[in-house]
C-alpha cells in the first residue's frame, strides 16, 4: 500500500503573535514544529503501514527550512519524504497551495491513500485537503474518527459528519482528513533520527510539475486577498458570586455559554 | 497536662481576635474535608475553623491558644499525604488558604515576596511572562506555598535545581508564644549564627506557622525538552542513572515509570501513553538558554543511555509532546488512588544506586503480606513513592499489612543509607517510622528543640516528634 501523508512545518507557539499596526506575524521567536494535527496524520499511515503493509511517503511545501519536518516525519517512521519548494509558490493561498501540492502528488507518483491532519495550527482553515482531493480527481472524506478495515482496494472507516457518525467503506484511491485524537502520535526515535541521518529527501521544484504555469501558483495563482491580519481579541472578565443558590447558578451559566448540554 | 477545652466564651473571643466574625467556624459548619490531608487514613475534627487573612490575625489567635494551651493545627490547602494538617487533638485549626497575595516581585535581588497561602500554580503563572522562575516543582500544583517550605517539598526539578529549602531567602513566623519573628532576608549568604529559617523550613508547623516568604529566584531557562528513554527493565533504566547524571549537561528532572503505572494512568486519562514498547522508562528533562544548548544535552543523554542498553530515547520536544507524556506522570497518583479503594504511601529516600535494588526489595516483601504495590520516583535523587493499595482488605488486614510492609521497607532503606521521608514530610503517619529508624540521639534532639520553641506543646501537637 502506498501511503503519501501531507504536513506542514509551524511556528513552535501555537499562540503566534500578530503586530496589531503592521498585521505581520511577530517572527522573534523563530521555532518551528511539526504542525501538531498532522502527526496524528502521520501516526494514522503508520498504523496502517503496520497493519497492510506498504510504503509512508510524507510531502511538505515550504522554504528549505522545511525538510526539517521531513527530518521529523523520518524520525517517526515515515520512509520517504519530498520538499516541494520554490519561490514560485511564495504567497499562496489555500487554493493555490493546494493546487501545487496535488500537481506534486501527480508527479511523485500514484498512491492509494493521501492522509492529511485536520488542519493546521497557523492556517486554521482545514481546507487544504479536501481542495487537493479536488484537483487529485479522488474522493475525500473528512474528520475521520477511526479506521476499521484497510483491504488492498478498499477502507471502512468512520467519520464525523456533523449530527451523525457515518460508517462507510471506499474504494482507494482517497484522500482522508483525520481528527485530532483518532489515536496518540508516536515520538520521534532517536535511533530512527539516526539512521535516517543520510536519506536523502527530494525537491520538487515548479520545473518538475506537469502544469508550469506560474500564474497557477503563489500569489498569481492566489484569489484570496488578504486585506488585514489582526490578532483575536481576547477578553477576561471575573464576575464575583457570593449569595444565592450557586450550584444551581453555575450549572445555568455553564449551561447558556453551551459548556454543558443535555444528551439526546 | 491537659490542653483546655473549647468553650462558647472561646469561641466568642475568637471571632473578636479577627476582622469578620464569620471566617471563625464552629464544628458544625466545618466542612469534612478538613477533618483529614489527602492521606485519609488519618483523621480528626478540629473543634473550631480559623480563616486568617493577616500576620496579626495568626498572631492574635495564636497568643490566644497560647494563653488558653489550645492545641493550634496550621493548615495550607491539605494536599499532604502524611497527615501533616490534621487536628489529631483538635482545638483550633488555623487555615492560611485566604493569606493568598503575590507581594512583591524584587526584579533586583530576583526575589518573590508572597503569604503563605499563594498556591505553587499561583506562582508558576505570575512569574512566566516576567522572565524569573521559581524552580521547586512538586507534583501537587494546588499545593500552598506555606505547605511547600513547612514540608521542605521537593518535586522533580530538584536534581538540577535542589528543593523548596534551597529558594527560601526569608521567613516571617508566628511562633506558639503569639510573637512574630523574621528570619533572615533578601540576603544570598549567611553566616549569622544557627539557621533558624533552616529550622522552621521542613517542622510542619510544629514550631511555628509561616506567614510571609521571600522566595529566590532564577532567571527562566528559556526551553526546556523531555526525552522518554524505553528500557527492558528496571535494573537496566536504574543503572543508567549514574552515567546520565555525570554528563557535562545536569539534567532537571530523572524520572522512572514502569508499565503498571503508565497503564493505571492511561487509564485514569482515558488517552494512551505515547509509546508502550518497554516495562520500564526514564524520563528525561533538559532545559537551557536556547535550543541547540539543549539538544547538545539530549544528544549527550541518548548517546549515554544507549550505550547503558535503553532500547531508543524518544524525543518529547513539544508542548503537544511533553504534555501526552507529562500529563501522564502528573497523574500517577491520582491513577493510583483512582485503581484502588485507599492508599498509603511510602516517601522513602535512597542512595541513587540503590533504587532497583530497593524497589525489588519492596516488591518482594508486599508480595509476602498479599499487599499490592505500586511505585514511580525521582530516579535522578533517589527518592521513590512506593504505595501500598488496599483493594478490599478489611480495615485490621489493612493496617496490620500495611504496617509490617512499611517498618521492613524503612528498615532496609535506613540499613542502605536512606531516610524515611524525601519530601512528603513525617506528619503523623510517618512518626512512628522516623522514631524507630533515628538515633535516640537524633531524636533527642528533635524533641528539645520542639520544647524550646513550644514548651506548652500546642504548636500542630503530634507530629513528627
Amino acid at each position: 500500500m502506498e501511503i503519501l501523508v501531507l504536513i506542514k512545518q509551524v511556528p513552535l507557539d501555537s499562540n503566534v503573535g500578530v503586530d496589531p499596526k503592521t498585521g505581520v506575524i511577530k517572527r522573534e521567536n523563530a521555532e518551528t514544529k511539526l504542525n501538531p494535527y498532522d502527526l496524528f496524520a502521520l501516526e494514522t499511515a503508520l498504523r496502517l503501514k503496520e497493519l497492510a503493509g506498504g510504503i509512508v511517503t510524507v510531502l511538505t511545501m515550504g522554504p528549505p527550512q522545511a525538510e526539517a519536518a521531513i527530518r521529523e516525519a523520518f524520525a517517526m517512521g515515515a520512509d520517504a519524504g519530498y520538499l516541494l519548494t520554490d519561490r514560485a509558490f511564495a504567497g499562496s493561498d489555500v487554493l493555490a497551495t493546494s493546487y501545487a501540492l496535488s500537481q506534486a502528488i501527480k508527479a511523485i507518483g500514484a498512491f492509494d491513500l493521501v492522509v492529511c491532519g485536520k488542519q493546521t495550527t497557523d492556517g486554521d482553515t482545514a481546507q487544504v485537503g479536501s481542495e487537493c482531493s479536488e484537483f487529485l480527481g479522488v474522493p475525500c472524506l473528512a474528520n475521520v474518527q477511526t479506521i476499521e478495515v484497510i483491504d488492498p482496494g478498499a477502507v471502512t472507516l468512520v467519520y464525523d459528519a456533523g449530527n451523525s457518525f457515518i460508517r462507510a467503506t471506499v474504494q482507494l484511491p482517497v484522500l482522508i482528513s483525520v481528527d485530532k485524537d483518532i489515536c496518540q502520535p508516536r515520538l520521534p526515535s532517536w535511533n530512527r533520527m539516526q539512521a535516517s541521518k543520510g536519506r536523502v529527501v527530494k525537491k520538487i521544484t515548479l520545473d518538475d510539475l506537469a502544469d508550469k504555469n506560474r500564474s497557477h501558483y503563489g500569489l498569481d495563482g492566489s484569489p484570496t486577498q488578504v486585506v488585514r491580519i489582526f490578532p483575536p481579541e481576547h477578553e477576561t472578565t471575573t464576575e464575583l458570586w457570593d449569595d444565592g443558590d450557586l450550584a444551581s447558578r453555575l450549572f445555568s451559566f455553564l449551561q447558556e455559554k453551551k459548556f454543558l448540554q443535555e444528551l439526546a | 497536662m491537659a490542653y483546655g477545652t473549647i468553650t462558647q466564651e472561646d469561641m466568642d473571643i475568637l471571632t473578636t481576635l479577627v476582622e469578620d466574625p464569620s471566617r471563625v467556624h464552629s464544628l458544625q459548619d466545618i466542612h469534612e474535608d478538613y477533618f483529614h490531608d489527602e492521606l485519609h487514613t488519618v483523621s480528626h475534627a478540629p473543634d473550631v475553623l480559623v480563616e486568617a487573612v493577616s500576620t496579626e490575625e495568626v498572631a492574635a489567635v495564636v497568643r490566644f491558644a497560647a494563653q488558653r494551651r489550645l492545641p493550634i493545627t496550621p493548615r495550607g490547602q491539605g494536599t499532604g499525604l502524611v497527615g501533616g494538617a490534621v487536628a489529631l487533638e483538635g482545638g483550633i485549626m488555623l487555615s492560611l488558604q485566604k493569606m493568598n497575595r503575590i507581594l512583591e516581585l524584587d526584579e533586583k535581588n530576583m526575589t518573590l515576596t508572597v503569604q503563605p497561602g499563594v498556591l505553587l500554580m499561583e506562582i508558576a503563572e505570575y512569574l512566566a511572562p516576567t522572565g524569573f522562575f521559581y524552580p521547586p516543582d512538586p507534583g501537587e500544583k494546588s499545593a500552598t506555598i506555606g505547605g511547600n517550605i513547612s514540608t521542605n517539598a521537593g518535586g522533580m526539578r530538584a536534581v538540577k535545581y535542589g528543593v523548596t529549602r534551597d529558594y527560601v531567602r526569608a521567613l516571617e513566623a508566628v511562633l506558639p508564644s503569639g510573637q512574630v519573628v523574621e528570619i533572615g532576608g533578601k540576603i544570598a549568604k549567611n553566616s549569622s549564627g544557627y539557621s533558624i529559617k533552616d529550622l522552621l523550613i521542613g517542622s510542619e508547623g510544629t514550631l511555628g506557622i509561616i506567614t510571609e516568604a521571600v522566595l529566590k529566584l532564577i532567571p527562566q531557562p528559556k526551553t526546556t525538552v523531555s526525552m522518554l528513554i524505553p528500557f527492558a527493565g528496571l535494573d537496566a533504566a536504574i543503572k543508567a542513572v549514574p552515567e546520565l547524571l555525570k554528563s557535562r549537561f545536569t539534567p532537571t528532572a530523572v524520572e522512572f515509570m514502569q508499565r503498571e503505572v503508565i497503564e493505571a494512568a492511561s487509564e485514569y486519562l482515558g488517552r494512551p501513553f505515547p509509546d508502550s514498547s518497554a516495562d520500564a522508562y526514564l524520563l528525561v528533562s533538559c532545559d537551557g538558554p536556547s535550543r541547540a544548548s539543549v539538544d547538545e544535552a539530549l544528544h549527550e543523554m541518548a548517546e549515554k543511555a544507549l550505550a547503558c542498553g535503553a532500547i531508543d530515547a524518544l524525543i518529547a520536544d513539544t508542548p503537544e509532546r511533553q504534555a501526552a507524556v507529562w500529563s501522564a506522570r502528573g497523574t500517577f497518583l491520582e491513577a493510583i488512588k483512582a485503581s484502588t479503594s485507599m492508599i498509603d504511601e511510602c516517601d522513602v529516600v535512597v542512595p541513587r544506586d540503590q533504587i532497583a535494588q530497593f524497589i525489588a526489595f519492596s516488591y518482594e516483601v508486599g508480595a509476602s503480606f498479599a499487599l499490592r504495590l505500586m511505585s514511580f520516583g525521582h530516579a535522578g535523587d533517589g527518592n521513590l513513592h512506593i504505595y501500598a493499595l488496599r483493594d478490599d482488605l478489611d480495615e485490621a488486614s489493612w493496617q496490620e499489612k500495611i504496617d509490617a510492609v512499611f517498618s521492613r521497607m524503612y528498615q532496609r532503606a535506613y540499613e542502605i543509607g536512606g531516610k524515611v521521608s524525601g519530601e512528603h514530610g513525617i506528619g503523623f503517619a510517618k512518626k512512628e517510622f522516623l522514631c524507630n529508624e533515628e538515633s535516640p540521639e537524633t531524636m533527642e534532639i528533635m524533641r528539645a528543640i520542639k520544647r524550646a520553641v513550644d514548651p506548652q506543646n500546642i504548636m500542630n501537637p503530634g507530629k513528627i516528634v
